[in-house]
């Protein structure tokens, strides 16, 4: 007979289910009911750093686009720090930068889009520099527990090579279903980042 | 905001058997939104263990009462209840100002959603969703209506227990959870794919709200109980390479 510690388990993840907007984005389910709502504008006037825009779609195991998907994503500021009391790194804070945001796919299109800047490389473990990169966070009906992901910069190409989380990919092919592809349209700059969660060229999800 | 976890530590590994799998072929739709790979281990950087910190000026005053915030004429229909609990995490510690958003359907199954078709009626009174941040004590507390079950179209006769959804935001990235909270009692809670995607006895029990009788304001409103986990951090700061210290 072993004791025990007793340490608590941690709640059960359910689905998020087909009408997460009702709580998480009710202007998208339909209704008008918060005074001020969480949005995919990362940015204010204010922001520091590279304005960008992050758009793809979330591709099921058939190949078609999730109409119903909700995405979210925490990132570091233009200098590399997160707006985070255990970010100790002796890099600039910004007061106008949250570094998170919320998104749900267009019901006719299923295409989600992101409005924020391009962030800097953070110190990670043994202090070995990440290569610029966005963490994300997808729910939706059929999926059981959030699938979390990461976010690369196509045009980075020297620093995620160097990146010691997707060195950890043995399966070199996998590495680019990490990496968003770089445009410029009309001024405009587009990362353009497809997740698909099921079969061909599957995106890496992580347990983090 | 004070948030639980200020020193840089890492998060105690996921314990996948609390979790439902991603492929869960009963529940139909799991089958074509599950990876067929393996997830991939990460040890913490900075980028999991920190998060969004929310701010109560963010929120307004009747957030957190579904009774009242979307009442437009009138109260809304159906059982009036409070729902409260703690969040800590899995060390016992209070999770200090964790965003928890809540969503949920109208007294008899319906939601306030543009894709939902059921023919039971929308309540002009209420709108579903509320929001609240956890105080010092990892305490929340809400108002509301009681959902009504639901059907959905899984198998022909599938119909949902009463729930309440759950979105939860503690300090760290890693600790992000969505879940769904049941009511004691309810019947069809023992034949409900969604909830029966969880391979853990233990940890479905956790996702049903005893009632509250003390809780119960008299002549107004019943009260159910539901306390939430979320993921804890490492009790030792020894060798702590997260910074790169040595």
């Amino acid at each position: 007979m072993l004791n025990q510690l007793n340490h608590l388990k941690e709640t059960a993840s359910q689905t998020a289910g087909p009408y997460v907007h009702i709580g998480l984005a009710p202007n998208q389910a339909g209704f008008d009911i918060f005074e001020k709502n969480f949005a995919n504008v990362l940015t204010g006037p204010a922001t520091k750093g590279e304005r960008i825009r992050i758009e793809g779609r979330v591709i099921d195991g058939s190949g078609t686009p999730l109409r119903d998907v909700l995405l979210e994503i925490w990132q570091a500021n233009a200098a590399g720090r997160y707006q985070h009391p255990a970010d100790l790194q002796a890099k600039d804070v910004d007061e106008d930068f949250r570094g998170w945001g919320r998104a749900c796919s267009d019901f006719e299109t299923g295409v989600y889009r992101f409005d924020t800047i391009k962030p800097g490389p953070v110190t990670g473990r043994n202090g070995r520099e990440m290569a610029p990169h966005i963490n994300l966070w997808i729910v939706a009906r059929g999926i059981n527990i959030g699938l979390n992901t990461r976010m690369y910069f196509s045009d980075e190409a020297e620093r995620n090579a160097k990146d010691p989380v997707l060195n950890l990919i043995e399966w070199e092919v996998r590495r680019k279903t990490l990496v968003a592809q770089r445009e410029e349209l009309n001024d405009e700059v587009v990362y353009r980042f497809d997740i698909r969660i099921q079969g061909e060229d599957e995106t890496v999800f992580f347990d983090i | 905001m004070e948030k639980t976890n200020e020193r840089p530590a890492e998060f105690l590994q996921r314990d996948r058997s609390v979790h439902p799998p991603a492929y869960t072929p009963d529940y139909k739709t799991s089958v074509l939104r599950s990876p067929k790979n393996a997830l991939i281990s990460l040890q913490n950087s900075l980028s999991e263990i920190t998060g969004p910190v929310f701010r109560r000026d963010e929120l307004g005053p009747l957030d957190n009462d579904l009774i009242r915030n979307y009442a437009k004429d009138g109260l809304p229909i159906g059982e009036r209840i409070i729902v409260h609990g703690y969040v800590r995490d899995e060390a016992g510690r209070p999770v200090r100002n964790a965003l928890v958003e809540v969503w949920q359907a109208n007294a008899g199954g319906r939601y306030r959603h543009k894709k939902d078709q059921y023919i039971a009626p929308i309540d002009p009174n209420f709108g579903g969703c509320g929001r609240m941040l956890t105080d010092d004590n990892g305490y929340y507390f809400y108002r509301t209506i009681k959902p009504g079950p639901y059907p959905w179209r899984n198998r022909v006769n599938d119909w949902r227990p009463s729930h309440i959804h759950y979105s939860l935001s503690g300090s760290g990235w890693a600790q992000r959870l969505i879940t769904q909270m049941y009511f004691e009692g309810d019947p069809l809670i023992a034949t409900c794919p969604i909830l029966r995607s969880i391979n853990n006895e233990e940890a479905i029990r956790g996702l049903i709200a005893p009632l509250d009788r003390h809780a119960a304001v008299q002549f107004d409103a019943l009260a159910y109980r539901f306390d939430m986990v979320l993921r804890g951090s490492r009790a030792t700061l020894f060798e702590n390479h997260l910074q790169g210290a040595q």
